[in-house]
């Protein structure tokens, strides 16, 4: 399918362009880690709380630094002219949304393959749990589908920087709760059936907003 | 004067202008009476409630707010949802109003349920699920007005708006139910749960008279919030086109 | 230069738009424009700040919606066949639209990928040479003067052989050489069957490379020459004439 090479096209772009420059995946994983030790110190677990207080802080450190990446999908290309260009292409608007969040799904397991180990370290944890991948996967997927679309929104706006994370995170509490309980469950080796509804939470939330931040991408970047 | 599009809400804001109408004033009488029932019978008449005593009364008020808050949304949801698709701004100044007057009785019952729940489990806020959800909402509407008015100009805000209203009222079922089973598992003070109410006849039938008093209290203030919008419209384009020099 | 294929468009106008209007909140950028361009034909677009030129460059680039009115690219209307429409446009305006951590062949092979461009690479090197800039093809774009940029996306526009050209104002920063490249590609898009619509400053350019004159003036317009004989200095007079007579 032609809209598929040209979805694939756009994710092409956005990665030789991220990886020319590293700016953005090198920040956003420096702040990442930055809240988890920040996070150490102001509520100083200690060994005993480290297993209580692990899930949210890793979560709460992907949502921030993502929150921070996720401006790039479009205030970046807002900022520097080359939306319009973009708008200009023969594909369908959802083909742009496709491959912009494509993107930055690949751009935050990117972000979470540089915290889960700092984390590990830090955090005294055990890192390498399977369990774990499939919460990552679908937590991201909704994460970048939402704040694909709400970086197009904010790109339209004044005040870009701070409206993104402002509509963006009351609509992943959902994600969060669901990524943190279901990735407690595992750090604390619970069985599968005990936090599957969890992960029946992330499957509905990314079906759900996967198909209508596509759709509803149009109205956003249209003038 | 050649014919120009985009001019009907001159007329509209004409008949607007000329004073309400009958039915509007029958229904301001109507809410006025309303209210004022409402309160005698949820404040007065309304036997004391069993496990709570007088405090409980507070809830004639909050769930009526509280269904306003979520109802409100849903008009804003529609109505956003009506204007991208036909692009009529009559459906964003519907969808606009009723945010607006939305956000304040979402506050409303943000205050109610902290008010009930101060005394009856000794903390102005215990993440009760519906609460926390009324919360969440709170931030979605606040979202919303922001958008608007951060918009590089007015058509932008609308439009924009209009996608944060759909993408922020489908989340809010998701919301309750993670949010509902959040707290099953971590157990606190919850309104619907501990604080179980003894419904009585007299009290249902209070409740339907408050519910029906807020109700079209929201109604009233969402149809006067429209008609300013559709003014201040014909306003702005008036002096937009007075503005560039002489009639075109 | 044999093109790859051979389509056939039934029929004859690049440019076709009805009762165009366009409101930003209150103001009109746009007051009821109506537009024909012949295909193959040239349109030069002449207005003062504030005209609504780049309006209507915008409205007919398919990237504004209109407030009413209506409008065609190669009979195609862009709120229902929208890609047909901007596969058959090709669109340079202030800004290069170029991706500046990429080189010039990056950029130029990204949209023509969009673009499904036949042969790219090939036509890519040609378009490339048309402007001068093959010899920066590896050059990222960032380290490229803004006179370059514009010469590469002045190629980015011809890449997919449009047959509507749409140019808002391309002359700005660009120097003496890069003028006579534009005007030399210009013709030779001419040559080969492309309407061009351009907008600028430049009574004289604009002259030259086309054979009618549009003056655009408070969202209307004002004067068409409707390829009518013209000289610069008559065109100057009634542009002074037509922009400072009251609305």
């Amino acid at each position: 399918m032609a809209t598929l090479g040209q979805a694939g096209a756009i994710v092409w772009k956005d990665a030789v362009a991220e990886l020319r420059t590293r700016d953005i995946v090198l920040s956003v994983a420096v702040f990442a880690i930055l809240v988890i030790v920040v996070f150490n110190f102001a509520f100083q677990p200690g060994p005993q709380g480290i297993g209580a207080v692990a899930p949210g802080a890793f979560w709460v450190a992907v949502i921030f630094a993502g929150t921070l990446g996720m401006n790039r999908a479009f205030v970046l290309e807002k900022e520097r002219g080359t939306l319009a260009g973009l708008l200009l292409c023969p594909l369908p608007r959802e083909a742009i949304f496709a491959g912009k969040m494509t993107a930055s799904f690949l751009f935050m397991l990117v972000v979470e393959a540089a915290v889960v180990p700092a984390f590990g370290i830090f955090l005294d944890l055990p890192l390498f749990l399977p369990g774990l991948v499939p919460i990552l996967l679908l937590a991201t997927l909704g994460f970048a589908a939402v704040g694909t679309l709400f970086s197009a929104v904010a790109a339209s706006s004044r005040s870009r920087e701070l409206m993104l994370p402002v509509l963006l995170l009351p609509v992943l509490v959902p994600v969060l709760l669901s990524a943190v309980g279901a990735s407690a469950a595992v750090f604390a080796g619970k069985p599968f059936a005990e936090y599957c509804t969890w992960v029946q939470i992330l499957v509905g939330f990314d079906v759900v907003y996967v198909v209508l931040s596509a759709w509803v991408f149009e109205y956003a970047v249209q003038e | 004067m050649e014919s120009r599009a985009g001019t009907r809400t001159k007329l509209d804001a004409g008949a607007a202008s000329s004073g309400l109408g009958l039915p509007l004033m029958a229904l301001l009488a109507l809410a006025g009476v309303l209210m004022v029932a409402a309160l005698y019978l949820a404040l007065i008449w309304a036997p004391t409630e069993r496990l709570q005593g007088e405090v409980y009364r507070i809830f004639f008020f909050h769930v009526p707010v509280s269904w306003v808050a979520y109802v409100a949304f849903l008009v804003t949801f529609v109505g956003g949802l009506a204007y991208l698709r036909t692009g009529r701004p009559a459906w964003d100044r519907v969808a606009a109003s009723s945010a607006e007057v939305g956000v304040v009785f979402t506050t409303l019952s943000l205050a109610t349920g902290s008010i009930w729940g101060k005394p009856i489990w000794n903390t102005w806020w215990g993440w009760d699920p519906r609460l926390t959800t009324t919360l969440v909402l709170w931030l979605i509407y606040l979202g919303y007005l922001m958008i608007r008015s951060y918009a590089a100009e007015s058509s932008q805000g609308a439009r924009l708006a209009a996608v944060v209203g759909v993408m922020g009222f489908v989340v809010v079922p998701i919301n309750f139910f993670s949010i509902r089973l959040w707290r099953s598992l971590h157990p606190g003070p919850s309104i619907g749960t501990d604080v179980g109410l003894q419904m009585e006849p007299a009290m249902g039938a209070t409740l339907m008279v408050s519910l029906l008093a807020v109700t079209l209290l929201y109604v009233l203030l969402v149809i006067a919030r429209v008609r300013l919008r559709a003014l201040s419209d014909a306003v702005g384009e008036i002096k937009a086109r007075l503005g560039v020099g002489g009639i075109q | 230069m044999r093109r790859e294929q051979v389509t056939v468009f039934p029929q004859p106008w690049a440019i076709q738009a009805w009762g165009l209007t366009k409101t930003y909140g209150y103001q009109w950028a746009l007051r009821g424009i109506d537009l024909e361009l012949r295909r193959g034909a040239s349109l030069a677009l002449f207005g003062p700040n504030g005209s609504g030129k780049t309006t209507l460059i915008k409205v007919l680039a398919t990237l504004v919606r209109p407030t009413t009115g209506q409008v065609q690219i190669m009979g195609h209307d862009p709120r229902h066949e929208a890609q047909a429409a901007r596969r058959a446009l090709g669109v340079l305006g202030h800004e290069p639209w170029l991706y500046e951590e990429l080189t010039v062949q990056e950029n130029l092979y990204f949209y023509g990928r969009m673009y499904a461009v036949p042969q790219l690479r090939h036509r890519a090197l040609q378009v490339l040479e048309q402007v001068a800039m093959d010899a920066y093809a590896q050059f990222p774009v960032r380290s490229l003067s803004h006179g370059m940029r514009q010469r590469v996306a002045l190629a980015r526009a011809l890449l997919h052989r449009p047959p509507v050209l749409l140019l808002d104002e391309p002359e700005t920063g660009l120097d003496e050489e890069a003028l006579v490249l534009l005007d030399r590609a210009l013709a030779l898009a001419r040559a080969e069957g492309t309407a061009v619509l351009l907008a600028t400053h430049d009574l004289a350019r604009g002259l030259a490379l086309t054979e009618r004159a549009l003056v655009l003036h408070r969202g209307r317009i004002a004067y068409d020459s409707a390829g009518a004989p013209l000289d610069a200095a008559t065109l100057a007079a009634t542009y002074r004439r037509v922009t400072e007579a009251a609305p």
